[in-house]
């Protein structure tokens, strides 16, 4: 290991450092230290990370060691990531103040959480996979625990332990078969053996059940239909900056590790996995948004519509260049289904982050979530409701928001390869879809006030607000660095 | 100016709608005249555009003028190009008269929310605007959805509560949003088929000619886009809502503008990009343009709601262009042929004209309607009647619009029926003769239920006891005659109907080297 390397994994050196740091003025100050000094230290940590990950973006794709990949795709997504997280922190900054003071182990999770990301979207090997995978999941049930007095709190995160843990579990087993049947836990060299001349007949036929199993694992922490089922309860349980962590950077480290798997380790076996996924992906997008039409919770409804998205994302994976199931180098394509992944994951990020800004100032000021608490909210705050306005339009993916872009890549992707039926589910959900968002635009603009007053904002969400904000709405009328960034970085994935 | 005059007149209305948001909100009156101010600005460049377009190209054969690309997004192989023709010159200035003529009575009737009803109607305005100009595909698409979310606001802010109007603005976004999403899978469709996002570069590609299956698919998804906007039957349930529910100047728009929308997508796109599909379905266009017309005309004579029947009546008169394009899609295999080839070209002439008749017309209809509505704050004509003696002014406008409505020779929808069934006759002689039913049931709701029972008769004191003064905003017991501002409005468009029945080479000359450039390149 060389100083060369070292640099590789700056982004993971700088995140562990910084977690040290926090808790270590947390217990040096005997836990009297300022709350504005804990959070600034992990937002730095995590921007500094971000950074370093940026600038690692150009180089060649290498393994760093024999279980991590740096490269295009991992730096992207962790780019992505680390800006979500640290916005994450700017809202428990603003929330966690009514909930006692041990606060010093709440951001060191953060940055943990954060850690458990950037391993994740670079895991090169199943072990990895898996460790990063619990190392994320372990932390996010502690978080969303948070709240002990709260017993919602605590139900969202037994729910969310149950099913992770048998989730966690038959991936294992999953990844125990794939093992057995190639003798490896590497993606690079389970690729290799499976496609290879002299693959085991075995490892065929165990392939199937085996990216079935893997599929559960991955799908839980995407919150894909049918592993969809602690999502509500826990997103509207937990601390409310803690469900949009759940519903955008958790979920990108799921899907990060989703298409690493499948596209570097499996791509012989495509026939199995692209046709499990596009069902899978139907299912999530008609499921989530018929479900989302009926919640009156803001959060459950936000809760359902990122179960939706989360189909959307995964029509990217199904809808990778491919012909007979055999999946083409994307450098000969425009849409290769993988930037349209890396586009929507961004966008989404930043839309429902900002959206959860929104929710986390109105319950602050009025501890209320339910959407009818929404009504003439332009009167109460313009702000709040414009910007809440643009989110949900970007999340119904109208441009010029930031949230088309991703809809445009990933349709375009389907209708790449002629995938019809995916691309008419995609029409019809977002139709249901713009039925709920707008009904919240309804209570927000057409309604009038039950309460007239004024709701300001706390300066940590206004600063969330305005860094959301302008990059949904900048990015989607300036779309072109992103959408060259994304595309060389799915690249990189794909010439591994 | 040659080259940058499209994009300024798109981009004008957007910077003026930011200029609105940091004028105080309740300097309400500075609010509205900025607006209307800038709202001039775009309205004299497309009068320009109107005028340099005739003295300058029409003589030389017409074809796509001041085309600009101002830059290319290479990541997305999209860019920003624009162009106008003699189909999309006289739709922008259609735009900008109606926006400016809509901002100006609203500065008399609107009184809630003012800041945020300019600032939307402004961006309504440059979303209108870029549809008729956009030569890109993906231009055209973001400019197609802008206007979505302005109007939907229109509808559900400043509807009249008793029309439920948050139930129009939801169904008028969903239709809406439905069509273009099918519209925004054809487009790349057509994308990955030619490998160009530019709309004429695309047309003369013509993709999947030899592939009907494909080519319908594509088609439709189109047709279901500008469908749902036109409003073709059986698409057509939103309209009534929204156009009921919108406050004037809204229902101006829609009718006069966004409707339009779709007939333009029609002829700019599916027109010349898929001539054979649409050869192949030509004569299901043609009866939905029928039965549209027919159903339409006799929805009206049953309706006893004024606005209603007006709504309805663009479902009608919408019919007429659908008609037109059906029957000239339908003579396309037999485009050798010197007469279909003349009647084709009639068909597209009567449409086109229709179009911008249309929205003349019925924008000046919808102002109409909103001049009584504002006095007596009902719009159930058993309440009126008589009123040709308490509101001759009044009355002698509505007789000249409504006249021109139902396609009196003389006044310019006149013309836009004569070409279109002229040229439909000819081509699907059938369905031309049911449409003419619709004619005559169209005489019969404006003569019966609009003249008779609103303007004729006995004046009935008992019936509508407050009539508000649109001069002063005073309530009386007696109506009084149409109020300056009202007079204003309605002049340029009673002056344009007028002008373009007798003169209808003004306007003819415009469209027809258009049509007759299509019918050339198709043959």
């Amino acid at each position: 290991m060389t100083v060369d390397t070292l640099r590789l994994l700056l982004p993971e050196i700088i995140l562990l450092l910084t977690g040290l740091v926090v808790i270590i003025i947390d217990l040096i100050t005997m836990r009297r230290v300022n709350d504005t000094v804990l959070a600034g230290v992990s937002i730095a940590g995590m921007l500094l990370a971000a950074l370093a990950a940026f600038s690692l973006r150009g180089i060649p794709p290498e393994p760093v060691t024999a279980m991590l990949a740096v490269d295009g795709f991992a730096t992207f997504l962790m780019v992505a990531v680390l800006l979500g997280m640290s916005l994450v922190v700017l809202y428990s900054y603003d929330y966690m103040k009514q909930y006692g003071k041990n606060r010093g182990e709440y951001y060191a999770f953060l940055l943990a959480v954060a850690l458990a990301i950037v391993l994740a979207v670079g895991a090169n090997d199943l072990l990895m996979v898996w460790l990063a995978m619990e190392f994320l999941s372990i932390t996010s049930y502690i978080l969303v625990s948070y709240l002990r007095g709260n017993p919602r709190s605590s139900e969202g995160a037994l729910k969310y332990f149950l099913y992770g843990a048998v989730a966690s579990s038959v991936m294992l087993y999953g990844i125990s078969l794939i093992y057995g049947a190639t003798g490896s836990t590497s993606l690079n060299g389970i690729a290799q053996i499976v496609s290879g001349q002299g693959a085991i007949e075995g490892a065929r036929a165990l392939g199937f059940t085996a990216i079935v199993l893997l599929i559960v694992g991955f799908g839980f922490k995407t919150s894909l239909v049918p592993f969809h089922q602690w999502a509500p309860d826990t997103y509207e349980g937990a601390p409310t900056p803690i469900t949009g962590f759940l519903s955008t950077a958790s979920k990108a480290a799921g899907f990060a590790l989703m298409i690493r798997t499948l596209i570097v380790a499996l791509p012989s076996l495509s026939v199995d996995w692209l046709t499990v996924l596009a069902g899978i992906s139907m299912i999530t997008i008609l499921f989530g948004n018929l479900v989302a039409l009926r919640q009156s919770n803001i959060k459950r409804l936000l809760a359902y519509s990122s179960i939706a998205q989360a189909g959307y994302i995964l029509m990217g994976l199904v809808c990778v260049p491919q012909v007979g199931f055999q999946i083409l180098p994307f450098s000969d394509f425009q849409f290769n289904g993988i930037n349209g992944v890396l586009i929507y994951l961004f966008g989404y990020i930043f839309t429902n982050l900002g959206a959860f800004a929104v929710v986390i100032a109105i319950e602050n000021r009025t501890g209320k979530v339910e959407v009818k608490d929404y009504a003439g909210l332009i009167y109460r705050s313009p702000w709040l409701a414009s910007l809440l306005l643009i989110f949900l339009l970007s999340l119904t993916g109208i441009p010029p928001t930031l949230g088309f872009w991703g809809k445009y890549f990933v349709f375009g992707a389907a209708i790449q390869i002629q995938f019809y039926p995916l691309a008419l589910v995609g029409l019809i959900g977002a139709a249901i879809g713009a039925g709920y968002y707008l009904n919240i635009v309804r209570y927000m603009f057409l309604m009038p006030a039950d309460d007239d007053e004024k709701i300001g904002v706390s300066r940590a969400i206004s600063v969330a607000l305005a860094v959301t904000g302008v990059a949904v709405i900048l990015l989607g009328l300036l779309p072109s660095a992103l959408i060259t960034w994304a595309t060389e970085s799915a690249q990189f994935l794909a010439s591994l | 100016m040659e080259s940058w005059i499209l994009p300024l007149i798109t981009l004008i209305p957007l910077l003026g709608a930011i200029v609105l948001l940091f004028i105080p909100r309740d300097r309400e009156d500075g609010i509205k005249l900025a607006a209307i101010v800038i709202s001039l600005i775009p309205l004299v460049l497309s009068i320009f555009l109107l005028v340099d377009y005739y003295t300058r190209y029409i003589p030389a054969g017409g074809g796509m003028q001041y085309q600009v690309t101002l830059y290319t997004i290479p990541s997305l192989n999209a860019s920003y190009a624009m162009g106008a023709d003699g189909l999309s010159v006289p739709l922008v200035f259609l735009t900008t008269l109606l926006t400016t003529l809509g901002l100006y009575y609203s500065r008399h009737t609107i009184k809630k929310r003012v800041k945020e009803f300019f600032f939307l109607f402004l961006l309504l305005e440059m979303g209108m605007l870029g549809v008729f100009v956009s030569l890109d595909y993906v231009l055209f698409y973001i400019f197609w959805e802008i206007g979505l979310v302005p109007m939907y606001f229109l509808i559900g802010i400043w509807g009249q509560p008793k029309d439920r109007p948050r139930y129009a603005a939801i169904k008028f976004f969903i239709y809406t949003l439905v069509g273009s999403v099918a519209m925004l899978l054809a487009i790349l469709g057509i994308y990955f088929e030619t490998g160009t996002f530019n709309i004429l570069d695309a047309a003369a590609a013509q993709p999947w000619a030899g592939n009907l299956t494909v080519a319908s698919l594509a088609f439709w998804a189109f047709m279901l886009a500008f469908m749902i906007k036109v409003p073709a039957f059986p698409f057509h349930t939103w309209l009534p809502d929204a156009h009921t529910a919108a406050p004037t100047a809204g229902s101006v728009i829609l009718a006069g503008v966004l409707l339009k929308l779709g007939a333009y997508g029609i002829i700019r796109i599916v027109l010349p990009t898929f001539p054979t599909a649409f050869n192949h379905w030509a004569l299901v266009i043609v009866g939905m343009g029928v039965i549209g017309i027919v159903y339409g005309a006799f929805i009206c004579i049953s309706q006893t709601d004024l606005k209603r029947l007006i709504a309805y009546s663009s479902v009608s008169h919408m019919g007429y262009v659908m008609l037109g394009l059906g029957a000239a899609a339908f003579g396309i295999s037999r485009v050798q042929d010197q007469n279909v080839a003349n009647s084709m070209a009639m068909a597209i002439n009567g449409a086109t004209l229709q179009m911008f008749n249309h929205g003349l017309i019925t924008g000046g209809l919808f102002f109409l309607v909103g001049v009584i509505y504002e006095r007596a704050h009902t719009r159930d004509m058993g309440q009126f009647g008589g009123l040709s003696a308490k509101l001759p002014y009044f009355y002698g406008i509505m007789m000249l619009v409504a006249f021109a409505s139902l396609g009196l020779p003389g006044l310019a929808g006149f013309w836009a029926e004569f070409f279109t069934f002229r040229g439909a006759f000819d081509l699907v002689t059938v369905w031309a003769a049911i449409g003419v039913i619709g004619i005559v049931a169209t005489a019969g709701y404006i003569l019966y239920r609009i003249i008779q029972s609103v303007f004729l008769g006995e004046y009935d004191s008992t019936k509508v006891a407050h009539w508000t003064d649109m001069n002063n905003g005073e309530e009386s017991h007696e109506p009084t005659d149409m109020a300056r501002f009202e007079k204003v409005v309605m002049w340029p468009l009673v002056i344009l109907i007028v002008l373009l029945g007798v003169f209808p080479n003004l306007l003819l000359n415009f469209f027809n080297q258009f049509a007759t450039e299509f019918v050339r390149i198709v043959g």
